[in-house]
Formats: structure tokens, C-alpha cells, sequence
């Protein structure tokens, strides 16, 4: 099963390199990482899609708690929340094709941010199952090359992580 | 007040007040040791080669209780540190390892004796630093010794550039450490130590089973008070033997691979095993689906990683085993434990560890260095002799055995007992090693000689990389592929470094050369030609349940 667990870190070199050799080292399976400095300067937070069964989640969060610049870990699979990834899109694309293109564009609310004659770039951004649907359907125009950001997530209500006094 | 990063890292090592420092210079530390020149609070210790200063430090820090030190220069200084840092990290051992570093303009442009040493022993530290600038310096070391001696200790490694330890900035040492991302829990909680001590109050076949865990916390009383309080048998694991003396008459001795038959038979039939700072090795449990099968299993351990990573845990107490145990002790009732006692005791009459007569034996050599000085502290290096002296020696306290455990390092033994008998001067400190692990470091004596560090060095010399060898004959069928090991005259040795050599061939000479080793006011070696393939019994084989156990008469499997 997937798990999404979020992590704030104090923001400092090698710290980034201390969390993702982690997860290798210990044999845990990494879908994506991504991380980018929070409301507060002092702290970045990374946000990891990793695989395995509650066991292997629980041992993911307990190692990384262990790390001295880890401030907080939550898995925010436990409970409600808002995730989504951003991914570039590179498709071919010609005059004969390009409105049937841009048509399911619209329908999934996505965004063409480069056109030139023999291709165009779309720019989506929402939960993975909106993203493979999309891919899935522009497979068929074929798909030069793709960028994805990776998950990020927030969990949904008043409730937040803090990061404590820093 | 302005201070050279170099001054500033003694000043503030000062403030933590160590004393005694193992390494070698090189290219970039010589500003620091130009400022050790130049002071007496510390002394360091010339080793000759870095990874005897990190075992030396390791084995100062475990016969002491408090932080060791070591330092190095860059490259192949700081490289060298890499399994002595590993060892101490395996064994949760406070050290603080000091490493130069190519000047911050150089860094990352493979410069001459550069290796990024951070990123080397990512995997292996607890937590680690490269500084920066010189102000940096007395809060980084500050950190580094509250983060390596408090929670779960381990070592910390301090990476510092040379231009950084001539530069000067202010010096002022912090009075506290600010680190938001660590905070050990110390206090149990109190509701699950009510629920332990309900599971010990109703258990009826309960066993301790204690690891290094406990004497880090310093609990061998509490342990002791426990055990005596519910009349339960203990069984320790290798870091943990001395917490219960061996005489008590509750004590089963090691469990595990190389335990007594009791002891794993006493784990398997037990209804409640109490884990009190222990971890579950694979080398303890064997085969984990056979560990226990009937019991619940309590454990208490400062690291929380440590619950249920490699079995499943019925009541999880995450605190300081000594605070812990003083809480759980006083709700603790007189169990039902009369008629698992006798039990225990039968097996302890009907398997006692054993060895026959013929020949010059291990087993009956550490049972005189044992009898001739109870009190010594034993370190090891790794193997046969190793398992020989977890289990014929008498232990009686719990920092007097000291011995490379979760990483098995060959070669930390003798170092080791450098630094512990710098450690306690006044007490003797015995070396039990193999010919093949005591060769690993053997350049050793000369610091021994140099610093009149005079420890003992019983040498089980059987011609073999033992332990290898007792596998090869019980899994491979007896081939022997390159565990033979050439003849050394370590007499000869000890004397080429001005150290005491003694050789014994048979059983009559042992408690002589015991004795002479003991008056001689030098580093001595104790040659002992013993029985070249006694294997280690009894003996669980990898994979197996623990109450598989071969020994001598089913042996030779």
C-alpha cells in the first residue's frame, strides 16, 4: 500500500541526502520525494510516497525520527487529505491533431504553456488518477516526454503540523 | 574573546571535559595539534593507525561511561576511522570522532587527501557535521556530545576544513543545545508499565532477557531487584553479559547462537519474556518465528525504532531502562514462578556448558584467567575466542567485558583494551583474542609500549580463522578454504615491540604464565597453542530455532 508521510526538517545542507539515503539503506521504496522550505525559513518539508505495509511505515517513521534534524513525521494516509503532483507534458502534435488535443485538455482542466508545429507542452496538475487518466489519453497522439514533481500533500481541515517554537 | 577555530575546538572539548584523545595527525590537523602542543588538560594518545584511535576511544568510552574521542586527518586518516565508527554505532558507544578536512575553497574539487567523510559515514553515525566557519565550532561540539552521550548514544563525527581552525572568531561556550528534532524520551509511559507489570503479575514461565541496553542506563540493580522480586530466570546477550553476575543463581547466562542450552530452552517455553534494552538481533533469536512462540513479549527500550522492528511487540515501553524498571518494580507481585524455577534449575544441572579433557582448552584457559583475576576487565576481538570468553568467564560487572557485538569487528579487541585500561588505570585489562583477529591490529603494541599501557594479551592461537573454520567443518563439508593461517612467533613479536611474550603449550603452564603475565609490569602476549579445531558449543546454526542446538556429542551436524 501507498503511504504519504510528511516530514519537516530543519532547513540545512546534507539534510536532504540524510533522509533519501535512509530509505535506501534500509531497503524502503521511495515513489517520490520532494521538498521545499515551509512558512517558516528555518524548516523545509518534504513530503515522501513510499510503499510497503503498516510495518514497514511504521519502521519508515520511527527511522526518520531518529535523525537529528527531523522535527516532525506524520503519515498523512491516516486521515483526510489534499494531495497533488504537477506534471509537464511534451506530446506531438500537428494542425491535424492539435484541437482534438486541446479539447481534452479543457476537459481536464489542464493547460497548454508551449505550442510550436510538431509539438505542444501541457501543464496538469491534480491527484495521480486525474494524471494517469490524462497520460492515458495522450498516448494515443504519443508522448515525447513527461516531468512530474512528485506528490505533495496537505492534510485537509484546521488541523496543522508545526514544526514547534523554531 | 576571539579564538583560532583550532584553540576554540580544544577549549570547547575542555568544557566537556575530556581529557584524553586517541588519533594521528596529518596534512590538515596539524593546526590543531600545534595548539595541543601548546596545553596539558588533554592528553592525546599517538596510535599507529586510525582505526585502533576509534576502537581505542570505543573502548575507553564503554570501560568509563563517558564519551570517547578520537581524531584523524582527512582522506585515508578519516577512511581509516570508518570501521571503528561503524563498531561503536553497531554497539550504541558515545563517540565524538574529530576529522580534518581540505580547506572550504578545495572541498568537492578531489583535492589531495580529500573524501567526503560525511557522506561516508551517513549510514553509520548518529549524527554528523561539517563546519563552516570557525564560530561554529563551540556549538557544534556542544551538540555533538549532548547528541552522541543521551538517548540511545552513539558516535558523531566532526568534519573540520584546516582554513576553519585558523581562522579566528569570538568564543563563547553556549550553556545549552538547541535541537527541536531531538528529544529521547526518558519516562516510560504509565500506563504501559501498569500493563506490563499486570503481564508479569500473571505470567507463570517469565524470562528476562536482558541487553547493552542496560548497563548504558546503568540498571544492573534494577535488573537484579526485578528479577528477584517475580524469582525470574535472566539471560543476557553479549553486550549485556555482567549486568547479573554470572553466580547469581538467577542467571542463565547468553542466549542465542552461542548461548547455554537453558537459556534458549528457558526463551522458547517461556509464557513472558521481559526485553529490557535489547534489540532482537538475528544472532539472539534465531529463527524469529520460532523465538518464543507461547510468550507475550514486553520491551523496553530507549529507541522506538527498535520496537517491533524485528518481532512483534505485546506491551511497548519506550523509555531509560533504569527509570523504567524502577517504576514497573513496585507494582510487581511474588509470581507463581515456583514450579518454572525448578524446571530452569533442571536444565542448568542437566546441560551445563561443557568441554572435554584432551589437549590444551580455550574453554579451560578462560576458566583460569577467570579464576586468577574475577575481576579483570575482558575485552575481545571477535570469533571463537570470543563466544569462549562470553561464556567461561565469570562475569561480575557489567562495564567489565567489552566486545564488539553488533558489527563483529576482527581487530577491535586490543585497541579496545588500550583505551580501557587508560580508562581505569588501576584495574587489570585482558585482551582475549584470536591469532587471526590479534594480527588485525597488532601494531598496536608499540602505543601499548609507549604509553606503558600495560595490558594483557591472551591469544588463543589455533593456526585458524577459527570460526570460519567451525563452519566450514559443520556446513561445508570440511573444506577449508583459506582459514589456515601461517605461523607467527608472537613471543618473538612482543619482543620486537618491547612488550612481554609468553608461550603455553599445555594445560600445566596455563595458570603460570597467567600469573607471570599479571607481575610483569609490561604489555605482555600470552601465546596460547590451544587444540587447533575446538569448535564453539553448543551451537544453534544461522536460520535455526534456538532449541536446535548441537553441541559436542550430536555435534557434526
Amino acid at each position: 500500500m501507498k503511504h504519504t508521510v510528511s516530514v519537516l526538517v530543519q532547513n540545512k545542507p546534507g539534510v536532504l541526502a540524510r533522509t533519501a539515503g535512509l530509505f535506501s539503506r534500509r531497503g524502503y521504496n521511495i515513489e517520490s520525494l520532494t521538498v521545499g522550505v515551509t512558512e517558516n525559513e528555518a524548516v523545509s518539508r518534504m513530503t515522501i510516497v513510499v510503499t510497503g505495509d503498516d510495518t514497514v511505515v511504521e519502521q519508515v517513521t520511527k527511522q526518520l525520527n531518529k535523525l537529528i534534524e527531523v522535527i516532525k513525521v506524520s503519515d498523512l494516509t491516516k486521515e483526510s487529505y489534499v494531495n497533488r503532483e504537477l506534471v509537464l507534458i511534451k506530446v506531438t502534435a500537428d494542425s491535424s491533431n492539435r484541437a482534438e488535443i486541446m479539447q481534452i485538455v479543457n476537459i481536464f482542466r489542464a493547460r497548454i504553456v508551449d505550442v510550436a508545429p510538431k509539438s505542444l507542452i501541457i501543464e496538469v496538475t491534480g491527484d495521480e488518477g486525474k494524471l494517469d487518466a490524462l497520460i492515458g489519453m495522450l498516448k494515443q497522439f504519443g508522448i515525447k516526454e513527461i516531468v512530474r514533481t512528485g506528490t505533495l500533500a496537505l492534510g485537509r481541515g484546521p488541523k496543522v503540523i508545526q514544526s514547534g517554537k523554531d | 574573546m576571539n579564538l583560532s577555530g583550532a584553540k576554540a575546538l580544544l577549549k570547547s572539548l575542555e568544557y566537556e571535559h575530556v581529557d584524553t584523545i586517541f588519533g594521528i595527525p596529518g596534512g590538515v590537523v596539524i593546526p590543531i595539534y600545534d595548539e595541543l602542543f601548546n596545553q596539558d588538560a588533554i592528553t592525546h594518545y599517538l596510535v599507529r593507525h586510525e582505526q585502533a584511535a576509534a576502537h581505542a576511544a570505543d573502548g575507553y568510552a564503554r570501560a568509563t561511561g563517558k564519551v570517547g574521542v578520537c581524531m584523524a586527518t582527512s582522506g585515508p586518516g578519516a577512511t581509516n576511522l570508518v570501521t571503528g565508527i561503524a563498531t561503536a554505532y553497531m554497539d550504541s558507544v558515545p563517540l565524538v570522532a574529530l576529522t580534518g578536512q581540505v580547506t572550504t575553497d578545495l572541498i568537492g574539487n578531489d583535492a589531495f587527501q580529500e573524501a567526503n567523510i560525511t557522506g561516508i559515514t551517513l549510514p553509520i553515525t548518529k549524527h554528523s557535521y561539517l563546519i563552516h566557519e570557525a564560530s561554529e565550532i563551540p556549538q557544534t561540539i556542544k551538540e555533538a556530545f549532548h547528541i552522541a552521550s543521551t538517548g540511545r548514544p552513539g558516535p558523531v563525527l566532526i568534519d573540520i576544513p584546516k582554513d576553519v581552525q585558523t581562522t579566528s572568531a569570538r568564543f563563547e561556550y553556549p550553556k545549552k543545545v538547541h535541537l527541536p528534532g531531538y528529544q529521547p524520551t526518558y519516562e516510560g509511559h504509565p500506563g504501559q508499565i501498569k500493563r506490563a507489570a499486570k503481564a508479569i503479575n500473571e505470567a507463570h514461565r517469565p524470562v528476562i532477557y536482558v541487553g547493552g541496553g542496560a548497563k548504558i542506563s546503568g540498571a544492573s540493580e534494577e535488573v537484579r531487584a526485578l528479577a528477584e522480586t517475580i524469582v525470574a530466570p535472566v539471560t543476557m546477550t553479549l553486550m549485556g553479559m555482567g549486568t547479573l553476575p554470572a553466580e547469581h543463581p538467577l542467571s542463565l547466562g547468553m542466549l542465542g547462537m552461542h548461548g547455554t542450552k537453558y537459556a534458549n530452552y528457558a526463551v522458547t517455553e517461556s509464557d513472558l519474556i521481559i526485553a529490557i534494552g535489547a534489540r532482537f538481533d538475528d544472532r539472539v533469536t534465531g529463527k524469529i518465528a520460532s523465538f518464543a512462540p507461547n510468550a507475550k513479549i514486553i520491551h523496553i527500550d530507549i529507541d522506538p525504532a527498535e520496537i517491533g522492528k524485528n518481532v512483534r511487540v505485546d506491551i511497548p515501553i519506550v523509555g531509560d531502562v533504569k527509570r523504567v524498571l524502577q517504576k514497573l518494580i513496585p507494582l510487581l507481585k511474588d509470581t507463581r514462578t515456583k514450579e518454572w524455577m525448578e524446571k530452569v534449575q533442571t536444565w542448568k544441572r542437566e546441560y551445563p556448558l561443557e568441554f572435554g579433557e584432551t589437549g590444551l582448552k580455550p574453554q579451560y584457559i578462560v576458566r583460569e584467567i577467570s579464576r586468577l583475576c574475577p575481576d579483570a576487565v575482558v575485552c575481545t576481538e571477535v570469533g571463537q575466542h570470543q563466544m569462549w570468553a562470553a561464556q567461561y568467564f565469570s562475569h561480575r560487572h557489567p562495564r567489565n567485558f567489552i566486545s564488539s557485538g553488533g558489527l563483529g569487528t576482527m581487530g577491535y579487541g586490543f585497541p579496545a583494551s588500550i583505551g580501557a585500561k587508560i580508562g581505569r588505570p588501576e584495574e587489570t585489562v585482558f585482551d582475549l583474542a584470536g591469532d587471526g583477529s590479534f594480527t588485525m591490529n597488532c601494531q598496536e603494541l608499540a602505543t601499548a609500549v609507549a604509553y606503558d599501557v600495560q595490558v594483557k594479551v591472551a591469544i588463543f592461537n589455533n593456526g585458524y580463522l577459527g570460526m570460519v573454520r567451525q563452519w566450514q567443518e559443520l556446513f561445508y563439508d570440511r573444506r577449508y578454504s583459506q582459514t589456515k593461517l601461517s605461523e607467527i612467533n608472537f613471543v618473538k613479536l612482543a619482543g620486537a615491540f618491547g612488550a612481554h611474550g609468553i608461550r603455553v603449550d599445555s594445560p600445566s603452564e596455563v595458570a603460570p604464565a597467567i600469573e607471570e603475565a599479571l607481575v610483569v609490569p609490561k604489555p605482555v602476549i600470552i601465546d596460547f597453542r590451544i587444540e587447533p579445531e575446538e569448535c564453539v558449543f553448543p551451537m544453534v546454526p544461522a536460520g535455526a530455532a534456538l532449541n536446535e542446538i548441537i553441541d559436542a556429542k550430536n555435534g557434526r551436524v
